[in-house]
């Protein structure tokens, strides 16, 4: 039961958490927000499979019994996945602030000026 | 034999993908021809299976021969055959018009337009709901940076939001996805759409939970209100070819809907057959009068397509909306209108808006400039759904599909008074560029037409035509794939008869 409880209240604090980062002005806090968010998930689809404990996921000659190994798969696929979705988006980030010279996740341009930016006229690399 | 062709869509895509950045890096013009081949053979391929599509019979693909709830499975039903065809017509003009210009101005434009090929042509085939989550990174990765290409400050800050909310939007999906595994023990959809029915009461309210997350994630990719707003940042600040490619993503979203609540949570789901027809038609109204006020108060010709777009999207959840036969055939029509009207307003606008550093009104116009108004006049026809072209007819059996007495209350006059505020929109940026714009005999005519994009433009244009000129067969084939949806037994059957070929106990 106490098992049950951490892994809830666990999950629980990484989304809030994740959450109030996400709705942070700066894009840092923003992504720091995002991997909090992915590690929830990621804690959360493998509770999915149902909580054992000593249980091999993999058939042995001497197990007793199995944990179910799909959930296992599932989140190796969704941390590669945000792993290099979070990997872009640092980069992004990144990219932003060198070009802007702030780290905002606003546009960065009120509406009224929208017609004078430049994003069109950036020289091909 | 047959049904190795439905594992071609994805393959060559993918293939072609690895060969343009390993092997053709340096060379641009290898780059077009091979990508240009490639996408002319997924044509080629969408149209066979949508050939092989049309005798009513799913089919299925077990990847690795693994048996269906267990191996990940593709299957090609008359839905997946028709978006599969339109994602090929689509790609295949939009390549075209990349060429020349667009596909110079950054790298490995060409790669990342077959990665997007490749994820969107996997979520219109795969059958497993975990697969259908992999195929949407990948086309979002690709759209990450077809969305970036090109560069710039303003395109750099869109893309952070884009790339976002759609991480958001991941994570929700991998919540959902939990879930609907806790609680059903598969995520198979022809095997959930088994399960689904025998879940134990005790666990409907997680299910339930999960089936709305996962509504939540359509509404994000379809840009349903209030998850609308990041399409015309993301639409409006990159490049033209890959906007008009977007065109197609909003439509990955609608497939989903359709595909999850008709075969999954569709009539014969016990407690939870039709969870998300309540959410569906009143979001989609209000859909449509956002894109329309947005219309409205759009100041320049982008702002104006993105959100006809969302206002289209709208219509088009409204037909989805009224889960019906008549309904769901009218929608599939006006998104095969929708997305071709779109992506040629993209590109037109393309052409327009070249060299004007972004968002603002085209100092010059290209030559001759009454082509261009000519085009522009055909496109906000088929958009705003005046007659003769398709957008009419889509809009008109929408209304009809919508006489029930239930619905004809929200349907009719959202549909009929945003028409009329989109006319308003489309003709007033209309007047302000052509008529009130830059005088085309005052200023020297040093641009040069460019000949690609308008020939693409046109052909949009004649594809929409043609859709209104065969109505009637289209709209046999869309009636059929509307009544295959909505008695999806033989969908199951399709993925999961080598199971119970093989002899395991069938629920």
């Amino acid at each position: 039961m106490s098992m049950e409880l951490l892994m809830a209240t666990g999950i629980g604090a990484l989304t809030a958490v994740g959450l109030y980062l996400i709705l942070l002005r700066r894009s840092f806090p923003v992504v720091i927000g995002l991997t909090f968010l992915s590690y929830a998930v990621n804690v959360f689809l493998f509770v999915m499979g149902r909580l054992a404990i000593d249980r091999p996921p993999i058939v042995g000659t001497s197990a007793a019994g199995y944990t179910d190994p799909l959930p296992q798969a599932l989140v190796l696929t969704a941390i590669v996945i945000t792993f290099g979705m979070t990997a872009l988006i640092v980069v992004l980030s990144l990219r932003a602030f060198l070009e802007t010279g702030v780290d905002d996740v606003t546009l960065g341009i009120r509406p009224d000026e929208q017609p004078s930016d430049t994003a069109r006229s950036e020289a091909p690399r | 034999m047959t049904s190795q062709w439905l594992i071609v869509p994805v393959a060559i895509p993918a293939m072609t993908a690895a060969i343009l950045v390993l092997a053709m890096r340096h060379s641009l013009s290898g780059q077009r021809i091979v990508s240009v081949a490639a996408t002319a053979l997924q044509l080629a391929t969408a149209i066979g299976l949508y050939v092989l599509a049309g005798d009513g019979e799913p089919r299925a693909y077990l990847l690795g021969n693994w048996p269906a709830p267990f191996g990940i499975v593709l299957v090609l039903d008359r839905l997946a055959a028709t978006m599969l065809l339109l994602a090929g017509l689509l790609a295949f003009g939009v390549v075209l018009a990349a060429i020349g210009a667009w596909d110079r101005r950054g790298r490995h434009f060409h790669a990342l337009f077959q990665f997007q090929m490749l994820g969107i042509n996997g979520a219109f085939l795969t059958g497993d709901l975990f697969n259908l989550f992999v195929f949407f990174e990948v086309l979002l990765i690709a759209s990450y940076g077809l969305m970036l290409h090109g560069g710039g400050a303003r395109r750099l800050k869109a893309g952070f939001h884009y790339v976002a909310i759609n991480l958001i939007g991941s994570t929700v999906f991998l919540f959902a996805v939990g879930l609907i595994y806790a609680t059903t023990g598969t995520l198979n959809m022809a095997d959930l759409a088994v399960e689904v029915p025998q879940v134990a009461v005790a666990d409907h309210a997680l299910l339930a939970v999960g089936a709305l997350l996962l509504l939540t994630v359509f509404a994000i990719k379809s840009a349903m209100v209030p998850l609308h707003w990041w399409l015309p940042p993301t639409y409006g600040s990159t490049s033209p070819p890959a906007a008009a490619l977007f065109a197609i993503m909003t439509k990955v979203g609608a497939y989903s809907i359709i595909r999850v609540y008709t075969l999954i949570f569709g009539a014969e789901a016990g407690a939870l057959a039709g969870i998300a027809a309540p959410w569906i038609l009143p979001a989609a109204v209000v859909t449509l009068l956002f894109g329309t006020i947005g219309v409205l108060a759009g100041r320049n010709l982008l702002d104006l397509i993105c959100y006809s777009v969302i206002a289209s999207m709208g219509t088009l959840l409204v037909a989805v909306g009224l889960t019906s036969a008549a309904g769901l055939a009218a929608a599939l029509y006006y998104a095969v209108q929708s997305t071709l009207t779109s992506a040629g307003l993209f590109l037109l606008a393309g052409i327009l808006l070249e060299g004007t550093e972004g968002r603002g009104s085209p100092a010059r116009l290209p030559q001759p400039a009454r082509l261009y108004a000519g085009l522009y006049f055909l496109l906000a026809i088929a958009m705003v759904g005046m007659p003769p072209l398709a957008g009419f007819i889509g809009k008109f059996l929408i209304l009809d599909a919508g006489r029930a007495a239930s619905q004809i209350a929200s349907v009719w006059p959202a549909i009929l008074v945003t028409s009329l505020l989109l006319i308003v929109g489309f003709t007033r940026t209309g007047i302000r560029l052509f008529w009130n714009g830059p005088d085309a005999a005052a200023t020297p005519a040093l641009r040069v037409t460019p000949l690609l994009p308008t020939i693409v433009v046109v052909g949009m244009i004649v594809a929409v035509a043609g859709l209104s000129v065969l109505a009637g067969p289209a709209m046999n084939d869309m009636t059929a794939t509307a009544e295959q949806l909505l008695a999806p037994q033989r969908y199951i059957a399709a993925v999961l008869r080598p199971r119970l070929a093989l002899g395991s106990p069938g629920e």
